[in-house]
């Protein structure tokens, strides 16, 4: 122990009182993190790790230097600006890893994976795969372009090199509807296959006008509840907190029994001789029964906020501003809604970063027109089985979502978060 | 509230077209559920009303959809499911929650808000996302199609609840009522079952309801992590709505309709006997 300097406080066994208070400290530090412990390490496992596993897929890309291994080192010191086809021992390789391949079932797969890039490999990958084995001495390049003339084209050496490294950005391409040309420069989309940056651009919008709408809906019923006397409110509360407690997908049906062709809502403009009966408005599997739908399920995450910054609102503002002879229109706008701007960001961006990442309602109600990132990101994984594509959009959508959020920790602070 | 003598006849007007407007609103967000209610007891397998119903006859109406679900086994299996998942997957995010939430309320918690944010980020990251990440991995780790994988996802996605609630609990605590107990003689334990206990069981309780609605509704990471044996409720109504869809799907809204109404009621009740052992008196 370091020696005590005349006038130091020290504790009663004489720890000079510094040190004891940094180990006490310590010892409440290590206290209060082996309490967090156990959850952390639980969803390290559970959640945190998985995503992290998923994101990785969308730069992944170890399978064609894994299965076509040989014909990868082979290729190291060609030069795909040369203009020339890789040489003989590129081929012997070649054919060395399909029949290989073949063996394990591993090329198809390849053949699929490099499908993504350039129309037609999966087929030329099947076909070769078939016949490579019948192929046993030199040469092999005449052989191989004998099997399948596009093995002497240089475009499908030029992807084969590129797609050799273990790490690709061709997924994060593909999700913003750019490729790489034959010559490895990065380029749009063509125009039929365009489709992702309009669906970022859908996405966006759509929850911007269901966040719009539900700020519209939201925004008089919170400042009704906050102006009634508490008894009536908690009573209108209830209408807005049953909608909140219900499965969304009991209100999802909802809608499906209320806004079908043979719906009840059709039903009853047709008996009220507003539509014909042949004219039966279509409002649901489009981007009208997204928003209808998507509007009444979010409505309660607007409210719940709003209310509560309303809430503390005092009365006698409104009534100073009249006293001070404001019209009750301009006190509204100069004094009482400058004060629910915390609530109406908060209840935005809330509402928005449920929104942009919704699945199920949209997959339920919303046909084409009115599917979203989410659905996608199904489609890929579930149909398509592009699990690169996937998780590359995945990963985008995620950077939004997350980008909002410490804007909506900015503005509200997590503490803050209230539930229910 | 009654208007005042002195409003003009435009504050007057202004005043009855507001709260109309307001009618309009409840009326949307209440009336969906509402209608539901008579469409399940239809007698025919269409989802509007028939002449029938309209006009009150008795033989419009019957009791088939609810029928089709006490004895179907697709919807039993799923009911028997969606209990034993939510149930596990409430004690376990719970204890967790509530453990977290006494650490992160600690005076001396290092780096709090970072934590803070990665263990409420079940909640933040789109289920999509989330159910995409636990696919890959749990197939990886032969946890998919198995209720152990999905009672652990459950888990995770409900646990940011239990902290956030049991953490606003501990919000107000006096950290001297502790040292209080301490002074009087009370082990840590004793002071922790009989102080600290009783402060925060309204918040792990209601903690513990969201925890469990969240596993009982949760229709995306299930749609991913399970396989037909582990179907729970929302995953057997999706693809009811998707497949076949027959008003037996009207039958079991109604019925979640109820039990949201009893949820409603429990939240209601925890949050004023919270409230008051708090000493917060209602506005």
């Amino acid at each position: 122990m370091a020696a005590i300097a005349p006038g130091q406080l020290t504790t009663a066994d004489g720890t000079p009182l510094k040190v004891s208070f940094a180990r006490a400290l310590r010892r409440s530090r290590l206290k209060a993190l082996g309490l967090v412990l156990p959850l952390f390490a639980f969803l390290l496992i559970t959640f945190l790790v998985p995503i992290g596993d998923m994101l990785f897929r969308s730069v992944e890309n170890q399978l064609v230097g894994r299965v076509l291994h040989r014909t990868v080192a082979a290729l190291a010191d060609w030069d795909p600006a040369s203009g020339e086809l890789p040489g003989e021992p590129v081929f012997e390789a070649l054919v060395a890893d399909f029949v290989e391949g073949r063996e394990n079932r591993t090329t198809g797969r390849v053949g699929v994976r490099l499908n993504y890039e350039l129309g037609g490999m999966s087929s030329l990958f099947r076909k070769t795969g078939r016949r490579a084995k019948r192929i046993r001495e030199a040469p092999y390049r005449a052989a191989m372009i004998a099997i399948d003339e596009r093995w002497g084209n240089l475009d499908v050496w030029r992807l084969v090199k590129r797609e050799s490294d273990a790490y690709t950005a061709s997924y994060y391409l593909a999700a913003v509807d750019l490729r790489f040309t034959a010559e490895g420069s990065i380029a749009r989309q063509e125009e039929e296959r365009q489709i992702y940056l309009r669906l970022f651009g859908r996405t966006l919008w759509l929850s911007l006008i269901i966040t719009t709408l539900c700020l519209l809906l939201g925004y008089p019923i919170s400042y009704l509840m906050a102006t009634l006397p508490v008894r009536t409110s908690n009573l209108l509360m209830i209408m807005v907190l049953l909608p909140f407690w219900t499965s969304l997908l009991v209100r999802t049906t909802c809608w499906i029994a209320l806004l079908q062709q043979q719906g009840v809502i059709n039903d009853l403009l047709v008996w009220t001789g507003l539509i014909g009966e042949d004219n039966r408005l279509s409002m649901i599997h489009n981007r009208t029964g997204t928003i209808i739908a998507m509007t009444h399920i979010l409505l309660p995450f607007m409210v719940l906020p709003l209310y509560s910054v309303m809430k503390t609102i005092p009365p006698s503002y409104m009534r100073a501003a009249r006293s001070l002879g404001a019209n009750p229109f301009t006190a509204f706008v100069r004094v009482y809604m400058p004060n629910t701007a915390a609530g109406v960001g908060a209840g935005s961006i809330l509402v928005f970063i449920i929104a942009i990442g919704y699945y199920i309602t949209p997959a339920l109600v919303g046909g084409t027109s009115g599917t979203l990132i989410s659905n996608f990101i199904a489609h890929h994984m579930q149909v398509s089985l592009n699990w690169g594509l996937a998780a590359a959009l995945g990963a985008l959508l995620l950077a939004a979502v997350l980008a909002l959020y410490v804007l909506y920790d900015k503005l509200v602070g997590i503490d803050n978060m209230r539930l229910g | 509230m009654a208007l005042p003598p002195y409003t003009s006849t435009l504050e007057r007007v202004w005043f009855y077209t507001f709260r109309t407007i307001c009618g309009l609103i409840f009326f949307f967000l209440i009336a969906p559920l509402i209608v539901i209610v008579p469409l399940s007891f239809n007698a025919v397998p269409y989802f509007t009303f028939t002449p029938e119903m309209l006009s009150l006859d008795p033989a419009g109406y019957s009791l088939r959809w609810y029928q089709d679900f006490f004895t179907n086994l697709n919807w039993q299996g799923a009911v028997k499911n969606s209990v034993i998942i939510a149930f596990f997957a409430t004690i376990l995010a719970t204890a967790l929650g509530t453990l977290a939430a006494l650490g992160l309320s600690r005076a001396h918690m290092p780096l709090r808000t970072t934590i803070m944010g990665l263990l409420i980020s079940p909640m933040i990251v789109p289920l999509i996302i989330s159910a995409a990440g636990m696919y890959f991995f749990y197939s990886k780790v032969g946890l998919q199609g198995s209720f152990l994988g999905v009672i652990l996802a459950h888990t995770a996605l409900g646990t940011p609840f239990v902290v956030i609630t049991v953490t606003a609990t501990l919000l107000g605590f006096d950290h001297s009522q502790t040292r209080a107990a301490a002074s009087l003689g009370a082990s840590p334990p004793r002071t922790f079952f009989k102080v600290i206990v009783p402060i925060i069981l309204p918040g792990v309780i209601s903690g513990a309801l969201f925890a469990f609605v969240t596993s009982f509704d949760e229709v995306v990471v299930i749609l991913f992590v399970a396989s037909y044996e582990q179907r729970t409720i929302p995953w057997q109504m999706f693809s009811g709505i998707r497949e076949q869809i027959s008003p037996t799907i009207l039958a079991v809204a109604t019925i979640l309709v109820c039990v949201s109404i009893l949820l409603l009621a429990a939240t209601e009740l925890l949050r004023r006997r919270g409230e008051r052992l708090r000493g917060v008196t209602p506005a």
